[in-house]
């Protein structure tokens, strides 16, 4: 038989209860550092024989010089070619015959490698990811067939797709000063221009213990990684050499607007970002409250733009919000909304504009900011199913200059933001001014 | 929707297809065959050490089913199952699911509609119900139906000024043109735009019984708790009836198709007929593909258009078994200027494997990473759970964790030289390249 349905008010008070935290089973997490500077932190997760073993560089597209844009990436990429002791292609087909996968990242404020191997395998690939951090050997001819694979990279991500154009579009202007403005994979141009120079440059500049992070994830002890982390990484040079510092934005006085047509869109939408804060150690409560507020407004249907153009009005098929305070610097919290059919941009923009006007007036409801608390903590328990996610949890954080014990502190912080933090990010950080509100069109047929 | 962190290479269709045939150390995984007291038979995974649950189902039969005049009713049907249910519209079905931290997920495959959930310890019994009112009782209201209609339509627009899509969906046209196989399962304009509420209504009285029904659940839960959420996860549904699966022997028009379409990188779509998992050479025709285009960074495919050329991101190749088809299929997205190379070099290295097979330390190489790397596919509750119950849909056995390296094991170079052989013809290929390609 059918289980009746449970009213509406048995589950809100159900919901209220859960507000209080749920208990939380924290993953086992510890971190120490060579005396080399390289930072280590292992997570263990014994459900099954494999690691997630990471090094985490801390230099991304945002760290490039002025014209050398995609060198991050198009590095990381080289990363996998010769270096002293292995052939061409030997990396990734090592990992691969001892039954692992392997793959790398880029974005920009980090860069990354990552293989995933049975738990007995880690000391294999730790020397191999040990000895490409300086035995490198790159030449013209790597350089010029890897630039042909990253060309068909932009094209696939980017030049193929006119949102990823309007997305680079959008960036390139809300960034005036900042390299966030310039996008991770790199301008087309640029990367035509990319040589062995600029890699090489790059590699010896960045790539060292005391600029990296090493996560190791899964069936491991702490004592075993620093065994063989001081085995492979411990006599490896530090470099001396923190990244520079980037240029910081000016204060912003008019907001922007930009328009783009491309004759592929089907679906026009708008998308406004604003500039705000990235997460601050001495006030970590505003990068959760903005946290919040973007989960209050744009996730799911029971958001405060859902309701509004979605439930009520029915002028848009899709809204949302959304922020990230995994930045090092500044960064976007963004809002967007799809129209539905007939309706204008316009419309659109004053909709979404109205909520946001409304919100600023009388903040959340206790309810809502109880419902993002509570779908972080459940989030952060179903996160544990995932080692690899949990390594790149603590890599990316770790990267951007944050702590282990911060990271572990913040839904803490979640659950001590108020209905007037919320509010007051709003008011404080939702400001025209520093904004940029784009639009994406389908541009008139000839 | 905005992408910031560029991989080394993408996750492809082919490799999740390959991730499934991994299989796991037995010592890791208990699994235990149970039936549940309303008399459900289902497996379970005891794993205690986080507070979760995971559960899957996996119901038989999916968008081949779909009338011919309405591709895509399955898949709108599951994309409303919770847009309200019960006695809860849209929004009280989503405050609902909210206040329990539970998380649903729904798709409509051609052989399957698959189920998903992951639930918290703390809210297990509330969020099993949920779930059950959503799979029995959706509602197909107007205002949902209407706004996820508009998404679906605006996903399908966009869509056809994607090459990669309008590959597939070209590809798929051309080989099955009297099977709904042929047809795109999220269907079209017009088709979407004509889905009724009864519709709707039939496909789910349809699609989701308790016949077609193969379920999982790995988490922190004994079998007597398991046994009560099978019994009212199902208790809505109707018992069904089986669907019949006809094994074709449908190929593929050899030769090449180009659909134009201004964009600066061509995207094509190249397969040919594959062999269904019951074949006896199915075991040694997934290690030849492993060397040949399936295995990541390091098969034969990657290497020579990728890592000694240039030319293409990236290039794969996969076994595609359905219920009614089985397809060998791979893609590649290229350089107009450089797309007729890049099939060159594809079609040669397609010859090649059919003539001369692979090396033992290829066979070698192949079968310590198809053999070692299965654990890694494995390592969460979740993954667990839907591996089990691809082993249920494949009819594996549950001593197929077991047997699986085994059977890798025992492949020989004269195994692998023999299905290339009867398997692998470049002139075979059907070929679909979407975009402005040069010199084809």
């Amino acid at each position: 038989m059918i289980h009746p349905t449970r009213p509406i008010a048995f589950l809100v008070a159900l919901g209220l209860l859960l507000a209080q935290p749920l208990a939380r089973a924290e993953p086992k997490v510890t971190d120490f550092q060579l005396d080399n500077g390289m930072d280590v932190v292992v997570i263990e997760d014994h459900r099954a024989p494999v690691v997630t073993h990471m090094v985490w560089y801390r230099i991304g597209s945002a760290d490039e010089p002025w014209g050398r844009s995609g060198i991050a990436h198009f590095f990381e990429h080289l990363m996998f070619k010769a270096t002293k002791n292995m052939p061409d292609g030997a990396f990734s087909k090592t990992v691969a015959s001892n039954g692992g996968s392997d793959n790398a990242f880029t974005s920009y404020d980090y860069t990354g490698y990552f293989q995933r191997i049975a738990a007995d395998r880690l000391d294999l690939v730790m020397g191999m990811e040990a000895d490409r951090m300086k035995n490198l050997v790159l030449s013209d001819q790597v350089v010029a067939t890897e630039r042909g694979v990253i060309l068909e990279e932009r094209s696939q991500r980017t030049d193929n797709s006119p949102q990823g154009l309007f997305g680079e579009q959008m960036n390139a202007s809300l960034y005036m000063n900042h390299p966030y403005g310039v996008p991770v994979i790199g301008w087309r141009h640029e990367i035509e221009q990319l040589n062995v120079n600029d890699a090489v440059t790059f590699y010896e500049r960045f790539y060292a213990p005391d600029n990296a992070i090493l996560v190791v994830a899964g069936d491991v002890t702490p004592d075993e990684v620093r065994a063989l982390a001081e085995k492979h990484y411990g006599s490896i040079p530090p470099s001396g050499r923190p990244p520079e510092v980037r240029p910081k934005e000016p204060p912003q006085l008019a907001p922007r607007q930009i328009e783009m047509e491309d004759a592929r869109v089907r679906q026009p939408f708008m998308r406004r970002a604003y500039l705000v804060p990235t997460y601050d150690p001495a006030d970590p409560k505003e990068s959760a409250a903005l946290s919040i507020l973007a989960d209050i407004l744009g996730d799911g249907l029971s958001s405060r733009f859902a309701r509004a153009l979605q439930l009520d009005q029915k002028i848009a098929i899709d809204t949302g919000a959304y922020y990230s305070p995994s930045r090092r610097d500044a960064t976007d919290f963004s809002i967007y909304g799809v129209p539905a059919q007939g309706v204008s941009l316009d419309q659109i923009e004053d909709a979404l504009d109205a909520v946001l006007t409304d919100f600023i007036a009388t903040g959340p409801t206790e309810e809502e900011v109880a419902r993002i608390k509570r779908l972080s903590n459940a989030a952060r328990i179903f996160a544990q199913d995932d080692q690899s996610s949990l390594a790149r949890l603590y890599g990316a954080a770790l990267s951007v200059g944050r702590t282990v014990a911060e990271v572990q502190a913040w839904p803490d912080v979640l659950d001590s933001v108020t209905v007037e933090d919320v509010r007051a990010a709003a008011e404080k950080h939702l400001v025209l001014a520093r904004s940029v509100t784009g639009r994406l069109s389908q541009a008139e047929m000839e | 929707m905005w992408m910031i962190v560029m991989f080394r290479a993408r996750l492809a269709a082919g490799l999740a297809v390959l991730a499934v045939l991994i299989a796991l150390p037995a010592q890791a995984v208990e699994i235990q065959d149970l039936t549940s007291p309303g008399g459900t038979g289902f497996w379970l995974v005891e794993e205690p050490s986080i507070p979760i649950v995971a559960l899957e189902i996996s119901f038989a039969g999916g968008a081949r089913h779909d009338p011919e005049d309405r591709p895509g009713l399955a898949n709108l049907m599951r994309a409303l199952l919770d847009e309200g249910a019960g006695d809860m519209d849209a929004l009280a079905f989503a405050e609902a699911r909210d206040a329990l931290s539970a998380r649903f997920g729904f798709s409509a495959g051609r052989d399957a509609m698959d189920a998903s959930a992951r639930m918290l310890v703390e809210t297990l019994e509330p969020s099993v119900e949920l779930l059950a009112t959503a799979l029995a009782k959706p509602r197909f209201d107007p205002e949902p139906l209407e706004r996820v209609r508009g998404q679906l339509l605006a996903s399908i627009a966009q869509s056809a000024t994607e090459p990669d899509s309008v590959a597939g969906e070209a590809w798929s046209a051309g080989t099955f043109p009297e099977h709904p196989y042929g047809l795109p399962s999220d269907g079209t304009a017009e088709s979407v735009q004509a889905i009724t509420r009864d519709d709707l209504a039939a496909a789910h009285g349809m699609l989701l019984t308790r016949v077609n029904a193969r379920i999982a659940i790995v988490g922190a839960i004994d079998a007597e708790k398991a046994g009560w959420v099978v019994d009212t996860v199902l208790a809505g549904l109707p018992e069904g009836k089986p669907f019949a699966a006809t094994e074709t022997n449908i190929a593929p028009p050899p030769g090449l198709t180009v659909i134009e379409m201004d964009v600066p990188q061509s995207a094509a779509i190249f397969g040919q007929k594959g062999l269904y998992r019951d074949d006896p050479d199915f075991i040694p025709a997934y290690v030849m593909n492993y060397v040949l285009g399936g295995g990541g960074f390091t098969s034969r495919l990657m290497t020579e258009v990728r890592e000694k050329r240039g030319l293409a991101y990236g290039v794969y190749s996969y076994l595609s078994v359905r219920d009614e088809a089985a397809l060998y299929l791979g893609s590649v997205r290229t350089a107009n200027e450089r797309m007729a190379e890049s099939l060159d070099v594809i079609r040669g290295e397609w010859a090649r494997m059919a003539d001369e097979g692979v090396s033992e330390d290829e066979l070698e190489r192949a079968k310590k990473y198809l053999t070692g790397a299965f654990p890694l596919s494995l390592d969460s509750n979740a993954k667990i759970a839907r591996y089990l119950v691809f082993m249920q849909e494949e009819a594996l056995g549950i001593d197929y964790l077991d047997r699986r390296n085994g059977l890798i094991e025992a492949v020989t170079v004269e195994d692998i030289k023999r299905v290339a052989a009867r398997l692998l013809d470049p002139d075979a290929l059907s070929i679909v390249v979407v975009g402005k390609p040069e010199g084809l």
